[in-house]
Parts: C-alpha cells; sequence; structure tokens
C-alpha cells in the first residue's frame, strides 16, 4: 500500500515544471490545474464544503498546490522504515524547495522525516535535511522580509508590532544549540500501533540556533501584572475556515527564563521556510510542539490559554513515561512538556553483520531531553551488564552529543546490542516501551541485533 | 555564513573560532518566494472511493492516511469523527459511514 503511487523520475515533466515557474501567475495556475482537478471536484460535488471553504483559502491551497498537482513527477526512490505490521515503504523525496532528500510522510502539508543515516554525520542536522512538520496545509510560499511582523499583544504595557530589522539589530543575539524533537518521533514503533505521522526515529535534529531572547521582547513591551501565560502563534491556516488555527502556550515564568528563543537562524542560515521561516519559537528542551514556525503574533494572556491546541491537542496521561495500558480509559491528561533521554547507533543498523573476534567501533548520538546528557551505557547481554561510552564534546546541554565504543563480538551468532543514555538530572531511559493513543514521549533504551561473522 | 566568513578569516590569518566570525557580521534575511509540491494521488479506487476522495483531500494528501497502519472499524471511526469534531472537516453526515467502512475495508485490522 505505502508503495501506491510511486513513479519514476520523469525529465519531460521535470522540464514541464521548470518552464511552469517562469510562467505569470495566472497562466500557471490555468496551465497547471489538472483535470479533473480535486479542488473543482470538491467544489462541484460538495455544497457543504464549498459554503465553509472560503475562496480566499481555495485559492491559496491551489496556488500552493500549483507545481506537481497532476503526478508526482518528483517520487524518485524508495526508503522501508522498520514499522512493526507496515506499511513500510515511504518515498524519499527532493521536490521540496530549500531541502535535500527527505522521507516522504505526508505531501500537504508536509511531513517529512530525516533520513536516519544523517545523524551519523555529526551532532548538527543539516537545514536541508532537518525535518519538517505541518498542521494545516495553508502555508505562505512568498515572505517578504521588509513588509513582516511581529506583533506582541495582550497583557502588556504597550503593544509592539517588531520588523525583522528590529529584531535582528535591536535586541541582543544569543546563539544556542538545541534538540528539536516532535513529541510523536518514533511514533510507528508504539504496539498497538497508533494513527499519527508514522514517524521512525528520524523527526527530530539538531541546530546551533540564533536570535533573540523571548524575555527581551517581552519586557520591551512590559507584561502587566497577572499575565499567567503566552500564546504563540504563525502565519500557517487552516484550509477550513472555522477549524482552530495553529497555537501554542507556555507559563509566564517560562517564557521569561531567558532561555526561550525567538530563532532567525539555525546553523548559521536563515531557516529554510517548510521549518519556519523567517522566525521560530525555540524552547530549549521541551517538545517540538511548542516550537511555532513562522512566529507573527505573541499574547500576553491574564487567563490559562483554553484554545484547542493547548487544553486538548499534545497531551498525555499523567503518569510515570506518559504510559497507560492500551484501552485504559479515566485518565488524567496534561499538556506534553519536558523531553527525557533518548540514544541512538548511527553507524550500524538492525540487522548488520561485524567480523567476530575483531574490535567494532560503535557509535551515535545521544540528548538527555530537558537537560545535558551524563553517561551513554551499552550492554550485549540483554542488560545484564553494561560499559559505559566515550562521550564526545559537550555542544550545549540542549543539543546531540555524540558517543563512541569499542567492543569485540567473542564468537559468531546472534547479539543484542543495548544503548542507554542517562541525563545530568540521572534519569535513564526506561527498559520497557511506553505507550499512550497518541504515541508521544517513546525512549525506550534503543536494541540493535547485530550478527558476528 | 559559515561558509562565506570562513575563506575570509583564512585569508587575512586571523585566529579565530567560526563562533567569533560570525557575529562580527549580522545575519541578513533574504525575502523567500518557493512553491510547494503537492500530490494528485486518489485513494485506491473500491466502493466509497469516491466519498473519501470528494470529503478528505481538501485538507491533506492521501499519502497520510495510506501510510496509518491496520485499524479496527472502531478505531478508524475514531479518527473519522476527530477530523470532523476536532478539525471541521465538512463532511455531510451520509457519507461518514460510507469513509469509515471504506477505510475499515482498505486497512482494517485482521
Amino acid at each position: 500500500m505505502g508503495k501506491a503511487g510511486c513513479a519514476p523520475v520523469n525529465v519531460a515533466e521535470s522540464d514541464t515544471r521548470a518552464d511552469v515557474m517562469n510562467e505569470p501567475v495566472g497562466r500557471r495556475f490555468e496551465v497547471l490545474c489538472p483535470t479533473p482537478n480535486i479542488l473543482e471536484v470538491l467544489m462541484a460535488n460538495h455544497g457543504v464544503l464549498h459554503s465553509m471553504i472560503t475562496r480566499r483559502r481555495l485559492l491559496a491551497a491551489a496556488s500552493a498546490a500549483s507545481v506537481a498537482l497532476s503526478r508526482p513527477a518528483w517520487a524518485q526512490k524508495m526508503i522501508d522504515l522498520p514499522l512493526p505490521g507496515g506499511p513500510d515503504g515511504r518515498q524519499i523525496t527532493t521536490a521540496f524547495p530549500q531541502k535535500g532528500p527527505m522521507i516522504l510522510q505526508r505531501t500537504r502539508p508536509p511531513l517529512l522525516e530525516t533520513p536516519f543515516e544523517v545523524f551519523d554525520k555529526g551532532t548538527f542536522t543539516p537545514n536541508d535535511q532537518f525535518y519538517v512538520r505541518w498542521h494545516w496545509a495553508l502555508i505562505p510560499t512568498d515572505v517578504e522580509t521588509d513588509k513582516f511582523t511581529l506583533t506582541v499583544r495582550g497583557h502588556v504595557n504597550q503593544t509592539l508590532t517588531l520588523s525583522l530589522q528590529d529584531i535582528l539589530h535591536g535586541l541582543p543575539r544569543v546563539d544556542l544549540p538545541a534538540v528539536n524533537q516532535c513529541s510523536g518521533n518514533s511514533r510507528g514503533f508504539f504496539q498497538p500501533r497508533v494513527p499519527g505521522g508514522e514517524w521512525a526515529n528520524g523527526a527530530m535534529g539538531n541546530a546551533l540556533w540564533t536570535g533573540v531572547r523571548l524575555k527581551d521582547v517581552l519586557d520591551k513591551a512590559g507584561v502587566k501584572a497577572g499575565a499567567v501565560q503566552v500564546r504563540f502563534k504563525g502565519l500557517d491556516e487552516p484550509v477550513v475556515a472555522d477549524a482552530p488555527h495553529f497555537m501554542k502556550s507556555l507559563d509566564i515564568d517560562h517564557a521569561r527564563d531567558g532561555e526561550v528563543m525567538i530563532a532567525y537562524a539555525m546553523n548559521g542560515e536563515q531557516l529554510p521556510l517548510v521549518n519556519g521561516f523567517p522566525l521560530r519559537l525555540v524552547v530549549p528542551g521541551w517538545y517540538a510542539t511548542y516550537w511555532v514556525k513562522m512566529l507573527n503574533d505573541i499574547e500576553v494572556l491574564d487567563q490559562p490559554d483554553s484554545n484547542y491546541w493547548t487544553k486538548v491537542a499534545y497531551t498525555i496521561p499523567d503518569t510515570p513515561h506518559a504510559s497507560i495500558k492500551p484501552g485504559e480509559t479515566g485518565v488524567k491528561m496534561i499538556p506534553i512538556n519536558r523531553m527525557v533521554p533518548r540514544s541512538f547507533a548511527t553507524n550500524i543498523a538492525s540487522g548488520g553483520k561485524v567480523n567476530t573476534a575483531a574490535p567494532v567501533t560503535v557509535r551515535g548520538i545521544a540528548f538527555g531531553g530537558d537537560c545535558g546528557v551524563e553517561r551513554v551505557d551499552f550492554s550485549i547481554d540483554r542488560g545484564q551488564s553494561w560499559h559505559q561510552t566515550q562521550l564526545g564534546k559537550d555542544e550545549g546541554k540542549y543539543g546531540f552529543r555524540q558517543w563512541q565504543t569499542q567492543l569485540t563480538l567473542p564468537a559468531p551468532g546472534a547479539y543484542n546490542f543495548l544503548v542507554r543514555c542517562t541525563n545530568s538530572n540521572g534519569v535513564a531511559q526506561p527498559e520497557m516501551p511506553n505507550w499512550n493513543p497518541a504515541g508521544f514521549m517513546r525512549n525506550v533504551t534503543e536494541s540493535i541485533d547485530i550478527v558476528a561473522v | 555564513m559559515f561558509r562565506k566568513l570562513l575563506p575570509i578569516a583564512v585569508l587575512l590569518g586571523v585566529a579565530t573560532t567560526p563562533l567569533v566570525a560570525r557575529s562580527a557580521t549580522p545575519l541578513e534575511l533574504k525575502n523567500v518566494k518557493i512553491d510547494l509540491p503537492d500530490s494528485d494521488q486518489m485513494f485506491p479506487a473500491r466502493p466509497g472511493s469516491d466519498a473519501i476522495n470528494n470529503n478528505c483531500l481538501a485538507c491533506h494528501s492521501a499519502d497520510m492516511v495510506l501510510n496509518q497502519p491496520a485499524m479496527s472499524k472502531q478505531a478508524w471511526a475514531a479518527e473519522v469523527n476527530k477530523m470532523i469534531n476536532n478539525y471541521k472537516a465538512p463532511i455531510a453526515s451520509e457519507d461518514v459511514g460510507t469513509i469509515v467502512d471504506y477505510l475499515t475495508a482498505l486497512k482494517g485490522a485482521k
């Protein structure tokens, strides 16, 4: 099923696409509307939809959809993700502007996963292979830097409308390495399986974020006494007009802790548009749902945020490891928050073969979650004994840290390599996987099958 | 930024770290205008495919659904109702059962 829609690269189609991009906008729309056009079908067949989706939204969706609506000329090669029960096939796409080869989880709105081999190349994830996750399909694709503004409003002394110049040149600059990880990273490994973005382990990345402190921006506006939360909104919009705009909130003290940032660069470059250009909230140590992309609106609240995305979506069971039994109900739910430690081997995959009785170097990455990495240990006897690995350079407590070890497998046969991070708060990855219906916060000790030959 | 500045630092013989070099020159942002690709993939033709094609593809491409694991009819019904109740998908009430049946037939738990 997952292989449906796979098509070889078609040179003629690529040429058409290039020609089309040089056409005036009006003509482009006409040329690229395929027959039957999904949107025309929707409007003709569905009076309800017609009335609820505005013309502007439809046009915006059609415009955003202009490049390859008719055929996936950009479908190139496939990858198999080892998801229990499948479907395991995914396309590797290079069709997204400013992005290199990515695992295509969903075309619209984009869900693009980082191919795992990227994590073996270093502790910083390149921008063009940093994973992408959007909730709504109306994403502005034309951002002019001299017109963009960030508004700070609500329970403040003075509403601010900041230009990018104001932000880049009017406030102290900060640089911070930090891991951005989707709440549902590794969801595809949950058993029983749960619906959602069926990620393997590549819905995460580490970047050097450059920007300004949220605290400095809030201080400029002057937060009034009685403020309780700060709500963040970006430029993306739902296709259906009355659907909830994506917004997330942080408690006022968290927002003013001096660590939460508004980033205008990652890894020394402006953000790729699909990673949130021009501004993205950076919430070190917290799951990426809070890292609002294309941030253009900050509202200081004097009441707790009751919007859908904060109160209902992205909630976890208030239990150890956010874990419950499948089917269990009546559990108290709370908003997802701090990340937990994880570690991965990056230079050997499950099923890999190594030589018997010869030293083998195994390496990978780890992160502490909401603090640094204290140690990374491995076991080849199913957890009876653990051995410490060597840690690489500490580039910042919220970033990836490399680890490496040498091991010698004494006799031919199958081995199970376990890797476990313990963070600087003393929290270690659990032995057993967690489970919750949303597929959040997986951080079980990773296990790799190795064969010594 | 790194790539542009480092050769300059080398040319001048300046012993400096990338971080220092970077902070010496402020970063400027450039306008971005792109086209995002889309998919015209339809759901596999079988009874109910018109209903799912007409109701579901405005908000998301079909690949999202086709990449989901096999699930029970109850789980598929919960997903469709979540789209309607939480995400305001304007699905005609007479189509809901058809869509759930289609998904269960296509990707039902064994």
